[in-house]
């Protein structure tokens, strides 16, 4: 749920995908790589990747000219994903309900990129999917391990990860964190063994915050739900305002019994309650939600009692993808995973893309098969991914935690990249986005 | 997929030669402006904007007929090329491209085009005369860069994503050998004696140079320009001097064109121009050349010989592509 709650709450999801598959017909064809044997493996559990491999396969080009497929003697990496079964409430909006295949997705069109790349370097790239409880998981990964599977994606919760990096500590496995935003398994918990795709909490509320203090909006309302990660990211709120020099002018804690998602009405009540619940708070510029399920804050804009806009987990958001970015080649990117997928490219889709394009590109550039080469490699300052944000993309030495522009967005449009221009730093301007080097609290990493 | 020609009607008149064959330096300069959807036409004497050609959306890689007549242009999200003609600025005909055609770059025969097909990892092969595909190249995920040697024998085209210049061979067009690059390679130059290739890693921050007989890397070359963070240097355009001692590399939001040595792969000189700086063209004597700066929405003049920016030309919005024809 983390990961997906940062998703933004998407005006026009549908209508994107209607014209998708309308773009999708016009073409007629599926790219060629996923044609090919080696396109990734459809998941056991997961019966919605067959159909779509199946549709891919007839669907490719007839005339294109064949790529001679690897050779029998090729390098073949094994990628395995472990997806956690959570049991969680569904978003508010219809149009935020995360698809069976969220992530697996991305990590499917990362094996076809990685394929194709692989077919001049005779190199093959092969995903299994795992979707479980959290000690399934750690069998299955065990078993898959055994049998040469060191990489592994990993959409779990946090306390999981920790679970499975323990399992795995000391073998040939290294597992890379899609699923979590959680600061703490990057910090004080942190394990030698997880590489972190996925931003965190406070690189997420850096980036919302240093556009608003960009925009000098610096007052903020901040409506804090319930549960513990909503406590969490409001941490991060205000760790944000302090290090940007915005300030909390109130706190408030919305309290809510979650109920059914959907019910004949409802409206009614909320248009009476949001104004009631956010009359008569200090003077602010902005209400700051936070509330990672998406269980209230799409509630909170043109509800409240001044007419303030709203950021945090609803209005404005930050992210590591949007379905609608198109910059820095973002178009091709995107076009290439509806054609695989027949749907939009959500934030998770996004971060196991870039997971298994890691794994890709330290196979690409060492040319081995080895885990020992390719793990050092990924955590050598050598390493570096193009990922369709404009700079390269790099992994901080001391955590493992990706470094990466982060989008702010609307639902539907980008606003703008953060950081902001003028955040300045001594090393990366990507490390103003959340704990920096001198306030690590991980030891796991040496450094 | 077997691209349709859509040819349009009005073919009639273009082959009717034009008169008259300028003064020496009267050349045009063709710049495309992606959001505005033109192409600005400078004088090459006065430096200055004579007509702004409207033309299909989102204008981006550009070239000219063999015989200078054509002014051949990527219109991205039409989907298509279209032909204008390079004196009356009328236009003459589209050709098939496939989806967001990009960059293209025409074989010395005059009469094969290439094209990089981004969304489909493949290279097309275009007989402009017919207006018919030849052949698709397979080559890696999102094919940018394209580069010819100065015989027309070899094509080089770069894969965005996967990292990779394709060496592919004009005559049985299939890639006969590919070189991993940096990150991102975005433009692929030979030297006029061919005894160089460049290729731009724009995400990767380095030029590398490779030796088109053998593929093997020669070496790199790497910028660093004091008060620019490293990640705002980002090579993407390259033009090589004639007389192939000298490279320039535009730099990006680095707003610089690196002025390197070829044989010592050393930069010696960034020359501060405007904002975004992507692609180059040399005026048809080399004394000048021309760089769009697509977030200042001009094009500046560098001064070859003295290696100095000379004046920056307001152009329309996100100058992309440019051109030169002597005429």
């Amino acid at each position: 749920m983390l990961n997906v709650s940062w998703a933004p709450a998407g005006l026009g999801w549908q209508a994107i995908l209607t014209l998708a598959l309308g773009v999708s017909l016009v073409c007629g064809q599926a790219s060629p790589v996923a044609a090919q044997d080696n396109a990734p493996q459809p998941a056991e559990a997961a019966p919605n990747a067959k159909a779509t491999e199946s549709a891919a396969a007839t669907d490719a080009k007839p005339a294109a000219p064949e790529v001679s497929a690897p050779a029998k003697d090729a390098l073949v990496i094994p990628i395995l994903l472990i997806k956690e079964k959570r049991d969680k409430n569904q978003p508010l909006s219809l149009l935020d309900i995360a698809p069976a295949d969220d992530g697996i997705a991305g990590a499917k069109l990362a094996i076809a990129d990685n394929n194709t790349t692989g077919k001049f370097l005779n190199q093959s790239f092969k995903l299994d999917v795992a979707e479980g409880s959290i000690d399934d998981l750690i069998k299955e990964a065990t078993a898959k391990l055994a049998t040469g599977t060191g990489f592994i994606i990993a959409d779990v919760e946090p306390q999981s990860l920790l679970k499975v990096a323990d399992a795995l500590a000391g073998k040939d496995a290294v597992l890379f964190n899609v699923g979590s935003a959680d600061d703490s398994v990057r910090e004080e918990n942190c394990r030698a063994n997880v590489v972190h795709i996925s931003p965190t909490r406070t690189m997420l509320a850096d980036a919302i915050g240093q556009y608003l203090v960009w925009k000098k909006w610096i007052n903020w309302f901040l409506i804090v739900g319930p549960n513990p990660e909503d406590k969490a990211y409001a941490d991060a709120i205000k760790r944000t305002a302090k290090r940007f020099g915005a300030k909390i002018v109130e706190e408030r804690e919305f309290k809510y019994e979650v109920g059914s998602r959907r019910s004949d009405g409802g409206f009614e009540q909320i248009q009476q309650q949001i104004p009631t619940f956010t009359q008569g708070a200090k003077e602010h510029d902005i209400v700051m939600v936070a509330d990672e399920g998406q269980l209230f804050s799409d509630y909170i804009p043109y509800r409240t009692w001044s007419p303030r806009p709203v950021a945090g987990t609803a209005g404005l958001t930050a992210t590591s993808w949007h379905p609608a970015l198109e910059l820095w080649g973002g178009t091709q990117f995107q076009n290439r995973f509806r054609r695989l997928n027949n749907r939009v490219m959500r934030p998770l889709d996004y971060d196991a893309w870039l997971a298994v394009r890691a794994i890709g590109e330290a196979v690409n550039r060492r040319n081995s098969g080895k885990f020992a080469d390719l793990n050092q490699y990924i955590h050598s300052p050598e390493f570096e991914i193009a990922a369709f944000k404009g700079v390269k993309t790099t992994l901080r030495a001391w955590n493992g935690q990706l470094r990466q522009p982060l989008i702010v967005t609307t639902p539907k449009l980008l606003v703008s990249i953060s950081p902001q221009q003028g955040f300045l730093h001594q090393f990366s301007e990507l490390d103003t986005l959340g704990i920096d080097k001198p306030e690590t609290k991980c030891k796991a990493y040496a450094h | 997929m077997r691209f349709k020609f859509l040819m349009a009607a009005a073919i009639g008149g273009f082959a009717l030669s034009f008169a008259g064959a300028g003064a020496a330096n009267a050349y045009t300069v063709f710049v495309t402006n992606e959001k505005d959807n033109t192409i600005s036409v400078i004088d090459g004497t006065t430096l200055e904007v004579v007509k702004t050609i409207k033309v299909g959306q989102r204008p981006r890689g550009i070239v000219l007929s063999k015989d200078n007549k054509w002014i051949i242009v990527c219109t991205s999200d039409d989907n298509i090329i279209q032909v204008y003609d390079a004196k009356t600025y009328e236009f003459v005909k589209t050709i098939s491209s496939g989806p967001d055609p990009e960059l293209l770059i025409l074989h010395p025969d005059g009469k094969t085009l290439y094209v990089a097909n981004e969304d489909d990892n493949l290279v097309t092969i275009v007989d402009i005369e017919k207006g018919t595909v030849i052949s698709d190249v397979p080559v890696g995920v999102e094919p940018e860069g394209m580069g010819l040697s100065p015989d027309g024998k070899v094509l080089v085209n770069t894969s965005e994503t996967t990292n990779m210049a394709h060496f592919i061979d004009t005559t049985t067009h299939k890639t006969f050998d590919n070189v991993l690059v940096d990150s991102r390679p975005r433009v692929a130059m030979f030297n006029t004696a061919g005894t160089q290739l460049w290729v731009s890693s724009e995400i990767g921050g380095t030029v590398t140079v490779i030796n088109p007989a053998d593929r093997k890397i020669i070496g790199k070359v790497a910028f660093e320009i004091q008060g620019v963070a490293k990640e705002a240097i980002q090579p993407v355009g390259i033009r090589i001097s004639n007389d192939g001692k000298t490279a320039f590399v535009a730099l990006g939001p680095a707003n610089r064109v690196a002025v390197v040595n070829t044989a010592t792969l050393k930069v010696e000189k960034y020359i501060l121009v405007g904002q975004r700086v992507w692609q180059m063209y040399f005026s048809p004597d080399d004394k000048f050349l021309f760089t769009t700066n697509g977030a200042s929405n001009d094009v500046t003049v560098i001064d070859v010989t003295n290696l100095k920016a000379i004046k920056s030309i307001k152009t329309g919005r996100y100058p992309w592509g440019v051109v030169i024809s002597p005429n």
